[in-house]
């Protein structure tokens, strides 16, 4: 048993760190929550250079072929740098049911251009209902003229306004299993009859967006995997996405309590650093407390997933669980040690108590993880 | 990154899931805790014959030097140790504080003689030990102990007291920290002494405590007679020694706490899942399965955090900010558990042993109360939170 990480790994983070430090400052993000897009074409094709964006994904299809607890690495720091954009979208869940579902030339074709960076692909999962299980998906496909006719309207996808291609789930049967029936299907963007409308969102370094399907047209091959199984590969991405998630949120912890203890350092009250007082030397204990305990369960999430062990999916809940309650915990301490600049605009503390909300319910809360662990003791 | 264990460790587990099959005493649990109605002398007793038999098998001090009666096995094979231990439901170790405290540190600052005269009786329990430290007016402020050491000849002269002294009543061997230099600062006159509980002078007071029951000590010297050659690390040097194996300690008796844990939560699940509230049992209440399965991921986390701390050690490095965190998380976890114990029996949980209507023999009113020490004993919450403040993150000091 090793539960650490190897000399490779801790190159990939001191690479990762300095990056990010270089290429996306808080100045880069604030103009990224501006940017409609979130992200710039240079910044992309730097990330695509760097081999992050087919990290993940077999070397046969233009990839790098590294696992899960390398991703979580790379991903613990790209939430130290709150960094904006469709990675998360492209390569953990576009991208990532396609690997999971996808036919050969399916793979060959998106993965590769996702890995070099020359297409953005996402997956439209949820819809108004809110749902995080598989009776959510109830956008509609009928077959059609040796094809499938889409109908309905996702909600809360992930940069599908810049993506070039959607994952879209859909109901091709309605079985007495929810599970059943649930079908992938490949949408282009240029698609007649999809509209996407991008929302005003809490946390502006990730967009969201409404999808809106009107008797979309697509072909059979547009099929990502079979027909009516689609719920299966659909869990393991979202399990997956949903510990990738975790670490990123690891890293955005940990940054928030390095800038609060250096701030308690140096603010002085009442003739003292303010770390000095107990009452915030405790607060700051409570924050290291539950960032190290994230850290741990997010590690063996990624672990577990990556080996595919039995036990993946509990894994993968128990750490989104945790870590749901632990980012929003220690954002709000970050900003309550910080005082009135920690509430301002212009301090970056808000910029990562934003994310910690909205990281919290995708792919499911604490509430909702929690009692999927339950289910998944057998309790 | 890899949880698997290779073929020698996995055989090292099996050989202990099946010395423990065979071994383990049955419906021990109500005999060692059942409150006051047990007397403890017959509690220590059956555990002193368990942990024997432990040490027989080869199971006590697994990273200990092969020479002082270990087997020289690394923290991996003391952590699957306790894992199966768990899953068993064993009895605890007694002598734990030899073991986790006394022992670690002979080793670390012994001379040869004491190594060879105080270890391996340690491990087989014939020798118990308890630890010299809080006094009434020294508790998380430790260095301000008052307890006197005066030299005289070839021997020092104890005078004082110590308090909270668990198992005193049993042991035969006291660390002990005293003050031999009262001119020096605080933190430079302390001398850390093995003492002899059988000497004369020394008189030990049990303690009733909430449960009813008398599991810690006051403990008296009256110009304790205690041998030079029974310094550990230096005369004026007890602080240091005992800060340097704080870090062991706190993991060794990790290990242990993990599987109280994890014990502990098995039999709550087992209790939620055949007490009815409302017509139905508890562990289909969506409120309860939150609470239980929050505490079963926080269970987890514990045990990964330990894993972490034991995987720098094992390659050599120093145990960062993931050392420091256990025992805060513990004892919050585990209270939240006693409560959540109480809250599933209603009514019931007011019934104490002695009644057929209680649940389980009264064993959870036993652990509630009990469990109210654990963010005391060893260290407070606050002082731990302390010390995360000021050595883990930097803050100042108050």
């Amino acid at each position: 048993m090793d539960f650490g990480f190897n000399q490779e790994q801790e190159m990939l983070r001191a690479t990762a760190r300095k990056f990010f430090e270089n290429e996306c400052p808080s100045t880069f993000v604030r103009k990224m929550m501006d940017d409609p897009a979130g992200v710039t074409p240079d910044f992309w094709q730097k990330l695509a250079e760097q081999g992050w964006l087919g990290l993940i994904y077999p070397e046969a299809f233009g990839g790098v072929g590294l696992g899960f607890v390398d991703l979580a690495v790379l991903m613990e720091e790209m939430g130290r740098a709150v960094m904006p954009g469709p990675y998360f979208s492209t390569v953990l869940l576009g991208g990532l049911a396609i690997q999971e579902a996808g036919s050969e030339s399916q793979k060959k074709e998106w993965l590769t251009k996702i890995s070099g960076g020359a297409a953005k692909v996402t997956l439209a999962l949820t819809e108004p209902n809110a749902r995080w299980d598989a009776a959510g998906v109830t956008l509609q496909a009928r077959e059609a003229r040796g094809g499938f006719t889409l109908s309905g309207t996702k909600l809360f996808v992930h940069d599908a306004h810049t993506a070039d291609a959607l994952v879209v789930a859909a109901r091709t049967a309605n079985a007495a299993s929810p599970e059943d029936g649930v079908s992938l299907f490949l949408v282009p963007k240029d698609a007649r009859g999809l509209e996407v409308k991008l929302l005003p969102t809490m946390d502006q370094t990730r967009k969201l967006c409404e999808v809106t399907l009107k008797d979309v047209s697509v072909g059979a091959d547009a099929l990502v995997g079979e027909k009516g199984k689609g719920w299966q590969p659909l869990a393991r991405v979202v399990d997956r996405a949903a510990v990738a998630l975790c670490a990123e949120m690891c890293g955005g912890a940990q940054k928030i309590l390095d800038m609060t203890t250096e701030y308690a350092k140096i603010r002085i009250a009442f003739g003292k650093p303010i770390g000095a007082y107990q009452g915030v030397k405790h607060r700051a204990a409570d924050m290291l407390v539950d960032v190290e305990n994230a850290k741990s369960i997010t590690y063996y999430a990624a672990w577990a997933v990556d080996e595919q062990v039995a036990e993946a999916p509990l894994a993968a809940s128990m750490a989104k669980a945790y870590v749901s309650d632990a980012y929003r915990k220690v954002a709000a301490a970050g900003i309550q040690l910080h005082g009135g600049i920690g509430f301002t605009w212009e301090h970056d503390l808000h910029l990562y108590f934003k994310r910690a909300k909205g990281s919290e319910f995708t792919f499911g809360d604490a509430t909702y993880h929690r009692e999927r662990v339950a289910q998944l003791i057998n309790l | 990154m890899d949880f698997r264990l290779t073929p020698e460790q996995e055989s090292f587990r099996n050989e202990v899931r099946a010395w423990v099959k065979q071994n383990l005493p049955k419906e021990w649990t109500s005999r060692v805790i059942s409150g006051p109605d047990v007397p403890r002398v017959e509690a220590y007793k059956f555990l002193r014959e368990w942990q024997k038999r432990l040490f027989d098998a080869g199971f006590i001090g697994l990273t200990w030097p092969k020479e002082y009666g270990g087997r020289g096995l690394t923290f991996l094979e003391e952590f699957i140790l306790h894992e199966e231990m768990a899953l068993a439901k064993a009895p605890p170790v007694l002598n734990i504080l030899g073991i986790a405290m006394a022992g670690p540190t002979i080793i670390a600052y012994g001379t040869e003689e004491q190594k060879k005269r105080y270890l391996a009786k340690i491990l087989s329990c014939e020798e118990i030990w308890c630890q010299g430290y809080s006094e009434p007016n020294a508790g998380s402020d430790l260095a301000s102990l008052q307890c006197r050491a005066i030299r005289d000849g070839d021997d020092f002269r104890v005078t004082g007291q110590k308090v909270w002294t668990s198992i005193a009543q049993a042991a035969d061997w006291m660390m002990l920290l005293a003050r031999t230099d009262p001119d020096a600062p605080k933190h430079k006159g302390i001398t850390y002494f093995l003492l002899d509980m059988h000497s004369p002078g020394v008189s030990v007071r049990p303690l009733r405590q909430i449960t009813g029951d008398a599991e810690f000590n006051e403990v008296f010297f009256d110009n304790v007679s205690v041998p030079a050659a029974n310094v550990l690390g230096g005369i004026n040097n007890g602080w240091a020694v005992r800060i340097t194996t704080l870090m062991y300690e706190r993991l060794a008796l990790g290990f242990g706490l993990q599987v109280r844990l994890r014990i502990a939560l098995d039999a709550l699940v087992g209790l939620a899942q055949r007490t009815k509230t409302n017509g139905d049992v508890a562990s289909k209440d969506p409120i309860v399965r939150q609470k239980l399965a929050q505490l079963w991921i926080d269970t987890e986390a514990f045990k990964y955090t330990g894993a972490r701390a034991i995987t720098k050690l094992l390659k050599g490095e120093m145990p960062g900010a993931e050392a420091s965190t256990g025992k805060i998380w513990w004892c919050e976890t585990h209270q939240r558990l006693q409560d959540i114990a109480m809250e599933l029996q209603g009514p019931y949980h007011q019934l104490m042993a002695g009644t057929d209507r209680a649940v389980d023999q009264g064993l959870w009113q036993y652990t509630y109360l009990r469990s109210r020490a654990n963010s005391v004993e060893g260290g407070t919450t606050e002082i731990q939170k302390n010390i995360i403040g000021e050595r883990v993150l930097g803050l100042p000091k108050g």
